[in-house]
């Protein structure tokens, strides 16, 4: 028997930092709030820690009950957690880059006036995510599914008096909608052919029903309706055009919901349902074809952008197409590898582009800054480690997740070399926009005037008289620091495929380990030399770059003329906004308008009551002079009123008679 | 056993006009004295229906509900008239429309 762990608490934890923050805090100051801020994250990732060192002596998957939920005759839901190797690693992932995160905000918003606002709101982003990674339902999963979506739509609008931060959350959380609605619309499968939503009840019944095309069409509906789900919350094509206009949040924010967590949830959530994907060979396919054109599509338009903040999250879209690639060509465990790297890679690139912003005083554009590394070393020496390891040179982190993508892609039963090609080209896209952002950020001079306009800034948190660029305080470094260790060592637990083995108990039924296991002698020279592939094109990505951003900047203007039409439709991201604004929001908004603004609530339901009310008050008009206050003349109605009593009476008994 | 000399219907018609009498006083008069007779001619109209009713059907629960309606009006015409004093007083009228206020 398992020894308890305690886990409801890794969630609650964070719950009550966001409560107390949350009512107590505008009355505290800013020493206290943070206090509470990283105490109660802090203790979450303590937890989590702690349930990792004891992590060998548990019979796994661990249960634990926590509290009834809903309990109807033939479906039960229970808020109950859920422990094996893969919400492990979700675990440590989220505590601990969500706490290094806390600290680093701790710097970054000091300035801002609803510093508690903010802390206490990312608190309530840990309690949910982490109730989405350790529950044992699929309900109690979507609770914090929906959790962290709503998190995410009040740290987007966090600067909410800004129009466009308003409508970029109120953007995120509507096309969160149209996934949830698939996710949802799975879940009624789920419960109407199973009727159970716990993990365990449901994998079981996948696995004994009869193959046929009965059962196989089932899985694939619900595999393709989760997959829905997933391409809201991950940004994947085409639910992915919230993601950079999330971008409006604070960094700190785009770092840990944007990068390294929230989005990554679909693809926990799809590898979580391996059951049910290992049986729907369609629904697997639509993965990796959703994940591919996502990967090479984002990581195109990620080329043409000038703000750092959206060409990291370009990025970020296209590195979650890797994790689906690779989900859906059935290596699940390469997909959380390299969700696991890119946490740490991604959420370092994004806090180093906040240190960045924060150096030059607000100012986004990459095309005023330049030589940052004389005036923010650490920045610079630490997004240098990020780039190199999302670029994919050994032996950063990020290579060896990315080569074990593009290997299963190519060896896996469900991958084929299309996948694999698809995906080195995008890793040389990767690397050249990232060694554009690297050298047009850090290297050559600095372009920015002495005093950078203040006010209208987009990440603007209250700097005044900004004179050169300046390197951010220590609180900021310092999981600066950490991220860069991580990014460069985090990738070596893939070495001798020990992270496929640890994951190995959870994926069993899937075919991953199936193929892991056939690699014979031709196999591993082949796989040689697809590593060298993938190097040498992160490598080219890299020289492209130094040749177009450092030693010839006249080209890339030129590149970007010859190219015309095509530059204008790379750079306005595929007019993908403005197809869907008139494809999709255009009708809706005119359709609401005038048949249901104008029509329905106008004149139907609005006509109703106001004509339920004008009735009224004609009729009591009429009625009020009965009420006069003379005595004798209600008693003349009494009298009236009984006379007609009577006469009813005496009529209804000669009538009877 | 005795007839009746006087029929049922008899009694009813004059209790039925008292009643009617005094209906017709409480809506058209304005002197607070003489509704106030009026009420006690529409209660002594349904007395007389009782009593008739009673020694018609010879049950004794009609003459007993006399004596309480009695009482009833007794009291209330102690009261009432008490009111209809202490009003006099203060107002120095018993028009009923010109008093139309609880307090002064």
């Amino acid at each position: 028997m398992n020894p308890n762990l305690n886990l409801w608490l890794i969630p609650v934890l964070p719950l009550a930092g966001a409560a107390i923050n949350g009512f107590l805090g505008k009355k505290s100051s800013r020493r206290a709030v943070t206090t509470v801020a990283l105490f109660f994250s802090g203790a979450a990732f303590a937890m989590a820690l702690w349930v990792a060192v004891r992590f060998s002596s548990l019979t796994l998957p661990y249960q634990e009950f926590f509290a009834h939920w809903i309990r109807i005759t033939g479906f039960s839901a229970d808020f109950a957690f859920y422990l094996d190797q893969l919400s492990l690693v979700m675990l440590l992932v989220v505590t601990g880059v969500g706490f290094l995160i806390h600290i680093y905000s701790v710097g970054y918003m000091w300035d801002d006036l609803s510093y508690y606002r903010f802390f206490s709101y990312l608190n309530l982003f840990m309690f949910f995510m982490l109730t989405l990674v350790l529950a044992n339902n699929y309900l109690l999963m979507f609770i914090g599914w929906e959790g962290v979506g709503l998190a995410s739509y009040l740290l987007i609008g966090f600067w909410f008096t800004k129009d466009s931060a308003a409508s970029a959350g109120k953007k995120a959380f509507i096309v969160n909608r149209i996934g949830d609605f698939g996710f949802l619309i799975a879940l009624f499968l789920l419960i109407k052919h199973f009727g159970s939503l716990n993990f365990e009840q449901v994998f079981n019944s996948v696995g004994h029903l009869t193959v046929g095309t009965e059962s196989e069409a089932l899985l694939t509906a619900i595999g393709i309706l989760l997959m829905v789900g997933a391409c809201g919350k991950s940004a994947q094509i085409p639910l992915y055009i919230w993601l950079p206009d999330a971008m409006e949040g604070p960094t700190p924010v785009s770092a840990l919901i944007h990068a390294a967590t929230m989005v990554t949830a679909g693809v926990y959530m799809v590898a979580r349902s391996h059951a049910i994907f290992d049986r729907a060979p369609t629904a697997l396919a639509v993965v990796a074809v959703i994940g591919t054109l996502t990967a090479f599509f984002a990581a195109t338009i990620g080329i043409a952008q000038t703000d750092i903040k959206k060409v990291l999250a370009y990025s970020t879209i296209s590195q979650l197409g890797y994790m689906f690639m690779a989900c859906g060509v059935g290596a699940f465990s390469a997909g959380i590898f390299h969700l696991m790297t890119h946490a740490f890679f991604k959420g370092l690139l994004f806090l180093g582009a906040g240190s960045v912003i924060h150096a030059v005083g607000g100012e986004q554009d990459m095309r005023k800054m330049g030589g940052l590394r004389l005036y923010a070393p650490w920045t610079f020496l630490t997004m240098t480690v990020a780039t190199f390891a999302i670029a994919g040179f050994p032996p950063l982190a990020g290579f060896f997740s990315k080569d074990e993508i593009l290997w299963k892609a190519f060896s896996s039963e469900h991958g084929s070399w299309v996948f694999w090609l698809i995906g080195v080209i995008t890793a040389f896209i990767t690397s050249f926009y990232m060694f554009r952002l690297w050298f047009l950020t850090f290297l050559g001079d600095y372009r920015g005037g002495e005093v950078v306009q203040h006010g209208a800034s987009h990440d603007d948190h209250g700097h005044n008289g900004h004179g050169l660029p300046h390197e951010s305080p220590m609180v900021m470094i310092v999981p600066l620091a950490v991220l860069a260790v991580l990014s460069f060592i985090g990738g070596w637990v893939g070495i001798g495929n020990r992270f496929e083995n640890f994951l190995a108990p959870v994926f069993q039924t899937g075919t991953a380990v199936a193929t892991s296991d056939v690699a014979t002698e031709s196999m591993g020279h082949l796989e040689l030399y697809l590593t060298l592939v993938s190097i040498g094109a992160a490598l080219l990505g890299f020289y492209l770059a130094y040749l177009l951003y450092h030693k010839r900047q006249d080209l890339p203007q030129k590149i970007a003329d010859s190219l015309g039409r095509f530059y204008l439709a790379v750079a306005h991201k595929y007019y993908v906004d403005e197809l869907y604004a008139t494809l999709f929001v255009k009708p809706l908004v005119d359709g609401s308008t005038r048949i249901l603004w104008l029509g329905v609530d106008r004149n139907i339901i609005d006509a109703t009551v106001n004509d339920a009310g004008d009735g009224a008050r004609q009729v009591s008009d009429e009625v009020r002079h009965m009420q006069s206050g003379n005595i004798r003349s209600y008693a003349g109605w009494i009298a009236a009123g009984s006379a007609a009593v009577i006469a009813f009476m005496i009529w209804m008994w000669t009538e009877a008679r | 056993m005795v007839p009746s000399y006087v029929p049922l219907s008899y009694y009813l018609l004059l209790s039925g006009f008292l009643f009617a009498c005094g209906v017709v006083g409480f809506l058209i008069k304005r002197n607070i004295i003489t509704i106030f007779m009026s009420i006690e001619l529409m209660l002594n109209g349904v007395n007389l229906s009782f009593v008739a009713f009673a020694a018609h059907w010879h049950a004794l629960a009609g003459q007993v509900f006399v004596f309480f309606v009695m009482v009833v009006a007794a009291a209330e015409a102690a009261v009432g008239l008490a009111i209809i004093i202490a009003v006099y007083r203060t107002r120095e009228t018993l028009n009923v429309d010109q008093v139309n206020l609880l307090k002064l």
